[in-house]
């Protein structure tokens, strides 16, 4: 298992090789990145992802055992940015390894689901008209229920 | 003594990242209450409790969770990440 939390920029597809190429026994890899997207409006100069330090990379390292537990995963990737990003560059990215594709599946959503709301980030969208903090969706909320 | 900490608008509502408060509170709601009563910007920090998130000890936890033994208490709006 493996969690990187930085403000560089990564290669997601160098990560998704190295991953890949570690797995010694599964038979399906599953990944996701996720992308700074401009607002629907347009105009977003750049956003800034604040976390907290003394308790991220615990809070995303017990999501991922939850999930190796719960889906029999071989092994999971967790990266995650912060600080300043522009529209376009990568965000994060978690990758699942298992023996079957439907674990590895599942395994990566329930990454996703579980560190957009219990991960201690915040996003901040910034504009030539000022910046705000982008509020969590009650969706997303609901989405920890179904599992 | 704890070390009291703050994120995103929490922080920018309250004016620091971090302060260290000496307090009689018993329970996270307690602290809140101590500190809502210190000044204005607390209090408009902590005016929707429904709107903030906590962690002790950079567990997530709820506003009646004990502090005794705490070192840290983190208050922050509900997390935006992925």
């Amino acid at each position: 298992m493996s969690v990187r939390v930085q403000s560089d920029p990564f290669d997601p597809g160098a990560a998704l090789n190295g991953f890949v190429s570690a797995q010694a026994n599964a038979g399906a890899v599953v990944s996701f990145s996720g992308i700074v997207r401009d607002r629907p409006e347009g105009g977003l100069q750049h956003m800034e992802i604040e976390h907290y330090p003394a308790m991220t990379a615990g809070a995303i390292s017990a999501i991922v055992d939850q999930a190796v537990a719960r889906f029999g995963l071989d092994d999971a990737l967790v990266i995650h940015r912060h600080g300043i990003l522009k529209v376009g560059e990568v965000i994060m990215m978690v990758a699942t390894s298992a023996r079957h594709r439907a674990d590895a599946f599942q395994g990566a959503e329930f990454l996703m689901d579980y560190l957009k709301s219990r991960a201690p980030f915040w996003k901040k969208e910034v504009t030539g008209d000022g910046a705000s903090w982008v509020a969590a969706r009650d969706v997303d909320e609901a989405a920890l229920d179904r599992w | 003594m704890i070390d009291v900490v703050y994120f995103a608008w929490v922080r920018e509502r309250i004016g620091l990242p971090r302060e260290t408060v000496d307090t009689d509170a018993t329970t996270v709601a307690g602290l809140v209450a101590e500190l809502s009563a210190r000044e204005d910007r607390y209090a408009m920090a902590f005016s929707d409790l429904s709107a903030l998130r906590v962690a002790v000890d950079q567990e997530l936890t709820d506003f009646d969770a004990a502090l005794d033994g705490v070192r840290e208490v983190a208050f922050f709006p509900p997390m935006t990440g992925g």
